[in-house]
């Protein structure tokens, strides 16, 4: 009863985000501000049953009833609640559904939002937002419906696989969908600008909150799935170019971008065009990322083969939204208003290079990611895009941006004055070249570019330090000047601190991991040891437990350095018998931002198990950074100016 | 949903060219086999190294390298073996050729329009002319009387 009330709230929902956009066209036609409203009522009313639909399907999967077809394939009696719930939006089915969610959720959010916003802008707005809405929900209901029954009822479910059991992995996708979807509000807006006409400050003001807030939310959802990763899969590594990662990190790029060309036209009026360009860019890359997870058409050739229609459709779904998103872009864009004038040394000037540079990337990824299928239509030769490729070109337009970036939020608009940001800057260039020297002279063995890389990562972090040291004129002005400036700092201003701190703070455990990390493995038996950077690991006893739903074997190791205990790091070896899967638990000790990761494999003839240990320096700071930075987002988020209803601007149009 | 085929791949595939029964006596060329583990995929699973794979087929093609390797091979001539028995596909990192000029060229390609774009922008003859310092003093001077 309860999944078909679901279904039938799911069903509901569609025809609501229909009516929400028939209602908010007409009320912008007819400039009937009735109309609007109910326009915005069904857009709340569409999320309210989405979110019925959502707990309908949360409920079926934590009670366990097998008698709907996405339970029966996911779940299990036997498995954790905390996987139970996370199970919902584990399948295909369930994620789509929390997909809508997300959309609905953001189209009741600015549906809500009574003031700030003028009622053109609004209505289009809250009409494409609907229209989002019910593409995805007819797809979902029509092409993945988790609410179907099956005939014959299970006794018991096939259960999720084991490696998704994990809670970071529970946490990953809710982040990563609301980062995604996110950026459709950006989309929508990017729409209403250009029906409108106009893409002003105005504009860009209202534009800025959601980016930073679905920019935030994706940098979350970025770093839970690698730090998953980085400890599930069992080898150490965090980012592998897979073309599922580079799907999220596509949106990502082009978010940043936003985030940076959002400031100019929001403070100068200028790059209009571009900002809605990449404002219809954001989720265009959102869309294309949920098509290549989906469809299958990158991890194998025949899956796209074993369901056809969904991939089709989805690709359909990207095709005409984006495609009518850029379509109105080409026939309005040039309307939009050219804006303000800048010299080659400016602000305006920096935060350009580094949208090209952002764009680059992108460019870049997307390439990387699509040419194989691209070269393989064309011209029958399969190839492969690894991840030397990217290090090869990734990595050169990263290092540009990050040189450059210290620079930017020290020139001034319109006209900068490069000479007075180089005296500002040089204590952080000798600072960051001596950080860099010193790691080629001291860490053993010695690497010229990974010391470059560390370099880097000092450069930036002192870059913003200096920067911030500007803005509250430390040791030029008094003290408590200083710190009078400091409290009175905006919040966007610490925001954008935190975020340039938090991706020197990453640039500088990825370096510092990629290039320094040892490993050792050997078969140990009982009492033997194995000898890792400075640590020395001896396989202490191996015993057998169960946990809810899995055997395990577990190891019980003992790290000594110099011969005084460090940790006993205890990895897992876990039989799960409903898929008959193996997973390894690895054993992570952490000193200060080091990691001393320990995995447990297979055992072998003679009562020997394999034992394989990293000591992966600075590991640590590599999701540290993007904490930071998700924090930056959220500071400011929190900023008076940037507050979703702005006040000030409350007049009906 | 994201990483299914990392999941897939990972069931099997737990870094496995470091296992001790397939390590080379000579550590300098196992250094090098491991390189080129790095760049090679394993053709059955997707988008891994056979650095990382335990697939069988990846323990082979790690087989064929270290052998190489033993007898003498250099680096190049092991990845030439590699492509003519197993295509271009073999190796993670497209080669530079022709085929592949879109792919290696895209990033700078993208760099140099926008620099282009933003010199063009930047020279471009300004819509209206900047105030003559004379100007500037009467405009200030008409904004006083303004505001008293």
């Amino acid at each position: 009863m309860i999944a078909e009330t679901g279904a039938f709230a799911l069903i509901l929902a569609l025809v609501l985000s229909l009516t929400q956009v028939v209602l908010s066209v007409l009320g912008r036609w007819r400039r009937a501000s009735v109309l609007a409203g109910a326009g915005a009522g069904a857009g709340l009313a569409a999320f309210a049953c989405v979110a019925v639909a959502f707990a309908a399907l949360m409920h079926a999967f934590v009670t366990s009833d097998f008698s709907l077809a996405n339970v029966a394939a996911n779940s299990h009696t036997e498995k954790p609640m905390l996987y139970k719930v996370a199970g919902t939006w584990g399948s295909h089915e369930g994620s789509m559904l929390l997909w809508c969610l997300a959309l609905t959720g953001f189209g009741a959010a600015v549906a809500g939002f009574k003031r700030g916003l003028p009622a053109g802008l609004k209505a289009v707005t809250v009409a494409t937002q609907g229209a989002l809405g019910t593409v995805f929900l007819a797809y979902t209901v029509f092409a993945s419906n988790p609410f179907q029954r099956l005939v014959q009822i299970p006794i018991e479910g096939r259960s999720l696989n084991p490696l998704l059991q994990d809670p970071a992995l529970a946490f990953h996708p809710p982040f990563l969908y609301a980062g995604y979807v996110g950026m459709s509000v950006v989309f929508s807006l990017a729409v209403a600008a250009l029906v409108e006409g106009r893409a002003d400050a105005a504009w860009a003001r209202w534009v800025r909150p959601w980016t930073l807030m679905a920019w935030s939310l994706l940098t979350v959802g970025i770093t839970l799935g690698a730090f998953w990763a980085y400890y599930e899969l069992g080898w150490g590594g965090w980012w592998f170019w897979d073309p599922v990662e580079n799907a999220s990190f596509m949106p990502w790029l082009i978010a940043t971008a936003l985030l940076h060309s959002a400031i100019v036209t929001e403070k100068r009026g200028a790059l209009a065009g571009w900002t809605v360009f990449l404002a219809l860019g954001a989720f265009t890359f959102s869309m294309l990322g949920a098509f290549l997870v989906r469809s299958g058409v990158l991890t194998s050739v025949h899956a796209f083969a074993v369901d056809p229609t969904r991939g089709v459709l989805l690709l359909m779904i990207l095709g005409v939204t984006a495609g009518a998103g850029f379509a109105l872009f080409a026939w309005r864009a040039p309307a939009l208003s050219p804006g303000g004038v800048f010299a080659p040394v400016s602000r305006e000037s920096a935060l350009v290079l580094n949208n090209i540079l952002l764009a680059a990337a992108t460019v870049t990824v997307l390439l990387g990611t699509l040419y194989p299928l691209i070269r393989e239509a064309a011209t029958g030769e399969a190839i492969s895009v690894g991840p030397p490729f990217f290090n090869l070109t990734f990595t050169p337009l990263m290092a540009a941006l990050l040189i450059l970036l210290p620079a930017g939020p020290l020139l001034a608009w319109k006209r900068g004055d490069a000479l007075g940001v180089a005296q500002r800057l040089w204590v952080a260039a000798l600072i960051a070249v001596g950080a860099g020297l010193l790691a080629f002279a001291a860490v053993s063995p010695r690497k010229a570019l990974a010391s470059a890389g560390l370099a880097m990562g000092v450069w930036l972090i002192v870059g913003a330090l200096v920067e911030l040291a500007e803005r509250t004129r430390a040791f030029r002005g008094s003290g408590a000047e200083t710190w009078r400036r400091l409290t009175g700092l905006p919040r966007g201003a610490w925001g954008m601190t935190f975020a340039h701190l938090g991706l020197g703070v990453f640039v500088l455990g990825a370096c510092f991991e990629t290039s320094w990390k040892s490993e050792a493995a050997e078969t140990l038996s009982l009492g033997q040891t194995l000898n890792v950077g400075a640590y020395e690991l001896t396989l202490e006893r191996i015993e057998g437990g169960d946990g809810p739903n899995y055997d395990a074997e577990r190891a019980t190791i003992i790290a000594r350095k110099d011969g005084a205990l460090v940790c006993t790091p205890k990895p897992e070896r876990r039989f799960y018998p409903t898929g008959g899967q193996t997973t390894s638990e690895v054993a992570i000790c952490t000193k200060g931002f080091n990691h001393l990761y320990v995995v447990l494999g297979e055992r072998r003839p003679g009562d020997v198990w394999l034992v394989r240990a990293y000591w992966n320096p600075w590991a640590l700071l590599i999701f540290l950074g993007p904490a930071i930075m998700a924090l930056g987002g959220l500071i400011s988020l929190s900023d008076r100016r940037l507050r979703l209803a702005v006040g000030r601007r409350a007049l009906p149009a | 949903m994201r990483k299914l085929l990392a999941i897939c791949a990972a069931i099997f595939c737990i870094a496995a060219a470091s296992d001790p029964a397939e390590r080379l006596p000579d550590p300098g060329q196992e250094a090098r086999a491991r390189a080129i583990f790095a760049e090679v995929r394993c053709l059955v699973c997707q988008n891994e190294s056979i650095d990382d794979s335990s697939a069988e087929l990846a323990g082979d093609l790690r087989r064929l390298v270290r052998d190489q390797i033993k007898s003498g091979r250099s680096d190049d001539q092991v990845r030439t073996y590699l492509t003519d028995r197993y295509g271009e596909f073999v190796l993670l990192k497209p080669a530079f050729s022709w085929g592949n000029a879109a792919l290696w060229g895209a990033p700078f390609v993208v760099v140099i329009l926008g620099l282009f774009l933003l010199l063009r922008n930047l020279g471009a003859p300004r819509p209206y002319a900047e105030l003559s310092q004379d100007e500037a003093a009467r405009l200030a001077a008409l904004a006083d009387k303004e505001q008293t």
